[in-house]
């Protein structure tokens, strides 16, 4: 008698085709060179960064856009000190949630050129491009964040967005 | 204010009062889900006068299969905008078995409205892999059979039984897409005879071209109210006397794929038999689903079926269901008809059915 099946491999892969839509759309062409986009809200007036088109406070769509700074304020962060798979930068390193001038949503990037020991609230950062010839639709357009050399933000000004 | 109708199902009147439906598309390459939602939203509140703060509860039916990223449901809301903080639920089902949750919060009596909306595409991925996906996942999804092979397999069950014949599915397209062409969001709409259509090649046998619906994109949103407020927001609510949903085993091997026992259940539950029906939105993807729902549900041959065209004129995955119960009630709406059925189903070869019965007053 055949020994009894314990165990079955079923691989599986699904491909897709990503939609960005409009508002998403503007934002990559942004990346492509080398500006953030933000989109403001008509109704509360915000401007979301890497905005999908509405205002999910209001639900209405965020029509009106806005080139913004490329230097923010960093609002929270984390220190990544444990190995995972598919890992491609040297630990420990920094990820934080970046506050762009004139932006009220923050969004998630590497911070580098700054020793782990010394990220902090408040740490005012600037945007480091990949070089002109290899800017493309795409986050990765942006290498990193680093400190930009200027005093750190009051609290105040950004405690609204942690 | 015209009263209510005796209910099967619960006992709070709960009335269809809004609906709106995206146009359908093969492929809308341009707007992400939230930029497709945005405008039905908006229609669907503003048919009925009111705004995102005036109802007490939303419930959404998608997939995040369809786009292949995580939490679409989540991100999706921002179509509606949820703050300050919103009740708020989903379904990973069709947008009917959404309205279904929404309308069983609304028995309980806290809240008197209600938004329900769903969203999907068929054109992001491969339609017919990630629908195998829902299939038993030792026996039959590696096998990646593709729902039109399946559905193929129900046709080829149900002529054997000698009920129905190739002729009848290509009578049931025709009908389908002739009454489309009065459906100004219908994607699909011909006027062909039968036998122009049975000279098609088969796609797979016995199924033709026209008994397999299109492949669309799409989305949809209602708006219920239940008791004085759904005469407050419209002239002639569509009232659910009775709604109940059945499922069937995975096993397609252990159904008789020929019956939908699940539909003459729910059928029974939500009370189709007690009296007459006027029409019948049925949700049939494949054109001999409909003989096999029809004969479910015990409907007479007066009863008309699926006026807008049905899922063969427009499929929007996800959406295609709830679409039927607002297609019913626009008919209830306009005093075309006083008593309605919609049906959903969801799953291979009709295993899951939602069966919805509306009446005005």
């Amino acid at each position: 008698m055949s020994e009894p099946v314990t165990m079955m491999a079923a691989p599986m892969r699904l491909d897709y085709v990503f939609t960005p839509g409009v508002a998403q759309g503007k934002n990559m062409h942004g990346l492509e060179r080398g500006v953030f986009i933000g989109q403001r809200c008509p109704k509360c007036k915000k401007v979301y960064t890497l905005s999908r088109g509405s205002c999910p406070t209001d639900g209405v769509p965020t029509d009106e856009i806005v080139e913004l700074s490329n230097t923010g304020t960093v609002t929270t962060y984390c220190v990544v000190n444990v190995p995972f798979a598919g890992q491609s930068i040297e630990l420990p390193y920094i990820c934080a949630q970046i506050l762009l001038d004139g932006a009220n949503l923050s969004f998630m990037g590497l911070i580098q050129e700054i020793p782990a020991g010394e990220i902090r609230m408040g740490l005012r950062v600037e945007a480091v491009w990949v070089p002109p010839d290899e800017l493309g639709p795409t986050m990765a357009s942006v290498k990193y964040f680093r400190p930009n050399g200027e005093p750190d933000a009051a609290f105040e000004t950004y405690k609204e967005y942690l | 204010m015209s009263g209510f109708p005796a209910l099967t199902s619960g006992h709070r009147p709960v009335g269809v009062v809004s609906f709106a439906q995206h146009d359908n598309v093969r492929r809308d390459g341009e707007h992400n889900d939230v930029e497709m939602l945005l405008p039905v939203i908006a229609e669907v509140f503003g048919n009925v006068g009111i705004t995102k703060d005036d109802v007490g509860f939303i419930c959404s039916g998608s997939t995040d299969y369809l786009v292949g990223g995580p939490f679409s449901f989540v991100g999706a809301l921002d179509a509606v905008g949820v703050w300050p903080p919103r009740a708020e639920s989903h379904v990973e089902m069709d947008g009917a078995w959404a309205l279904y949750e929404a309308w069983v919060l609304l028995q309980e009596g806290e809240i008197d409205s209600a938004l329900v909306y769903s969203f999907g595409r068929s054109s992001p991925g491969n339609l017919s892999e990630i629908l195998a996906l829902q299939l038993d996942p030792y026996y039959m999804a590696p096998l990646w059979p593709d729902p039109c092979s399946l559905a193929a397999l129900q046709a080829q069950a149900l002529i054997d039984t000698g009920r129905a014949s190739e002729a009848d599915f290509a009578a049931v397209a025709a009908r389908a897409r002739r009454s489309a062409l009065g459906n100004p969001k219908a994607q699909l709409a011909y006027d062909r005879s039968p036998e122009e259509l049975l000279r098609e090649d088969y796609e797979v046998a016995p199924l033709r071209r026209h008994a397999l619906p299109p492949l669309t994109d799409g989305c949809a949103a209602i708006v219920l109210a239940a008791g004085d407020r759904a005469y407050e927001l419209c002239e002639r609510p569509a009232f659910i006397t009775g709604i109940d949903h059945r499922v069937e085993t995975h096993a397609l091997g252990a159904r008789d794929l020929t019956r939908s026992a699940s539909t003459t259940l729910a059928g029974q539950k939500a009370g189709v038999g007690k009296a007459g029906v006027d029409v019948a939105e049925l949700h049939a993807p494949f054109a001999h689903q409909e003989l096999i729902l029809v004969d479910a549900l015990g409907l007479a041959d007066d009863v008309e079926v699926s006026p807008s065209g049905g899922a063969l004129a427009a499929n929007p995955i996800m959406s295609a269901g709830l679409i039927r119960i607002g297609e019913a009630s626009t008919r209830i709406w306009s005093g075309l008809a006083d008593r309605a059925v919609a049906h959903a189903t969801s799953g291979p070869c009709l295993q899951q059915n939602l069966v919805c019965v509306l009446e005005g007053v």
